[in-house]
């Protein structure tokens, strides 16, 4: 479980960019966090993966605080992040170490296939479409076996189709994997099609406002009434007048 | 000096560029390389036709013949064998001098924040000097033989390094950054599969500019007090009155600095062949793997 206690993160300018955030994630939820550009939905992330510290209060993995990047926690970014100069099977290699080359090659192997790239081990991040190299960013998250994943607006750049079919795909790992997913977006759709539940963030200072638990049975359909009254309450929420 | 930043975001940039690309075929580069050869060549004839024709004083423009002939008589005594030997030794000394000094402060300021804080102002003023204006001091201080030619060009050499690797680290995608330290890299990792390979390219960029200022300083060295080297070569020409001479050695010189920096960037381009750029979509440099 992923527990975020009275979190609070103040920038040295005097911008509160989160304050007071609790929020407890259970093992294999899928959890979104929605809101207007400066809620602070991203500095959460940051911070739930170790790259940023709070300034007040913790986050703990299973009972134990967190303080720095975690073998736990996986990432992907809005941008996909590769080393241009590796190819894509060195690329996913960058989160493996302690194994021998053997172990690395065939977790590697392992990892590339389940993405649907093992023809394009040998690739350079070059040659790649920006889905592709999303979905080596999301083999190299994922290829730790980590317990939780934290993605950041991961397919925000992506044209419409190939950001549904790597929607499509998440699930799919998620349901082999069970892995705690925690999903930056501003894209209400892909928040509902996604998540077991939604928050929605407000920003000045950054806070929660409110969280809705989706009920809505898997697969989803997007064109079910449900689905959309979902959508429209989210939206709502977001209070985007 | 001029500093390329390298800062590609290869993610996203084109969703629909497909995997194959462009592959620059043999023949294609083979051929790029002749037409390198077509504008001297044009010169050469140009120049030819202008001396037979008597446009040029013989005395003061000699026609490619005379130049060649000088060319093959130097040769056949052996002088200009020792020529080139002296001005490459001196050229070769300086810039390993000048590149192990360049990268190891560059290093150390571009990474190192104190560092940078406490020598790079120090630096980028002593960059205002002009490096000529050293030559009394190094003449002063380590004679007027090979120690002081060295230091001058090693001097010269020096500043292109330093920046563009200062500029290369500092220019270091934080986003690829984060990336390491997600996975818990140590310092050395960081340095060792990050900041090196990231920085290669404006290095080698440094390099190549520090090696051209290298032959630049190695002939005002000769010009101004040498027994042997193409400079010399040059003033003796002008002593003795034979243009041929002079001719002659800026011929080699040419020469010369185009093949060291052939084979610099030819030693750099397995190292840079990840690099996605303009230049690579003519097809000029390397074959890939896929």
């Amino acid at each position: 479980m992923l527990a975020i206690d009275s979190l609070a993160k103040h920038f040295p300018n005097g911008v509160i960019a989160l304050n007071d955030v609790d929020l407890a994630i259970d093992q294999s939820e899928i959890v979104s966090l929605v809101g207007t550009s400066g809620c602070g939905k991203s500095t959460l992330l940051r911070i739930l993966s170790g790259l940023e510290s709070a300034s007040h209060g913790r986050v703990a993995i299973d009972g134990e605080a967190v303080s720095g990047p975690h073998p736990e926690i996986g990432m992907v970014f809005q941008e996909a992040r590769l080393m241009p100069w590796l190819t894509v099977a060195d690329n996913v290699r960058f989160a493996l170490k302690d194994e021998d080359k053997a172990t690395q090659d065939r977790k590697i192997a392992d990892v590339l296939a389940k993405v649907g790239l093992a023809d394009f081990a040998q690739a350079y991040p070059r040659q790649l479409s920006g889905g592709m190299a999303q979905r080596v960013a999301i083999a190299r998250a994922l290829v730790r076996r980590p317990s939780i994943l934290l993605l950041d607006e991961p397919f925000s750049a992506l044209d419409s189709f190939t950001r549904l079919q790597l929607q499509e795909h998440l699930l799919e790992l998620w349901r082999e994997e069970r892995f705690t997913m925690v999903f930056v977006t501003h894209d209400v759709e892909e928040a509902v099609a996604l998540s077991d539940r939604i928050v929605v963030m407000r920003g000045n200072p950054g806070h929660i406002h409110a969280e809705f638990s989706l009920d809505l049975p898997r697969p989803r359909k997007r064109t079910d009434a449900d689905f959309q009254h979902w959508k429209e309450k989210i939206t709502q929420s977001l209070d985007l007048s | 000096m001029t500093a390329e930043v390298y800062n590609r975001e290869t993610e996203a940039a084109a969703p629909d560029r497909a995997v194959a690309s462009a592959r620059p075929s043999r023949v294609l580069s083979s051929l790029s390389g002749t037409k390198g050869l077509i504008v001297p060549a044009v010169l050469v004839a140009g120049w030819s036709t202008l001396s037979w024709a008597g446009v040029f004083a013989p005395n003061l423009v000699p026609g490619p013949a005379a130049v060649l002939a000088e060319i093959s008589s130097l040769w056949a005594s052996g002088d200009l064998t020792s020529h080139i030997g002296v001005t490459l030794t001196r050229v070769f000394f300086g810039f390993i001098a000048g590149t192990l000094a360049a990268t190891l402060l560059g290093a150390l300021t571009g990474y190192s924040r104190t560092a940078r804080e406490l020598l790079d102002p120090t630096l980028q003023a002593l960059k205002a000097v002009p490096s000529l204006a050293w030559v009394p001091l190094f003449i002063l201080w380590f004679g007027i033989f090979e120690a002081s030619k060295v230091t001058l060009i090693a001097v010269g050499v020096f500043f292109p390094i330093y920046l563009n690797l200062v500029e290369g680290i500092q220019g270091v995608d934080r986003k690829l950054v984060e990336v390491a330290r997600l996975n818990r890299f140590s310092r050395l990792d960081l340095v060792r599969r990050v900041l090196l390979p990231a920085t290669l390219p404006s290095y080698v960029v440094g390099l190549r500019a520090g090696l051209a200022l290298g032959w630049m300083f190695v002939i005002a060295a000769e010009l101004m007090g040498a027994s042997e080297g193409l400079g010399y070569l040059m003033i003796d020409g002008q002593m003795t009155g034979r243009p041929a001479v002079i001719v002659a050695s800026l011929i080699l010189f040419a020469i010369a600095g185009k093949l060291t920096d052939a084979l610099l960037a030819g030693a750099a381009r397995p190292f840079l062949a990840w690099q996605d750029g303009f230049g690579d979509m003519k097809g000029a440099s390397h074959a890939r793997n896929r």
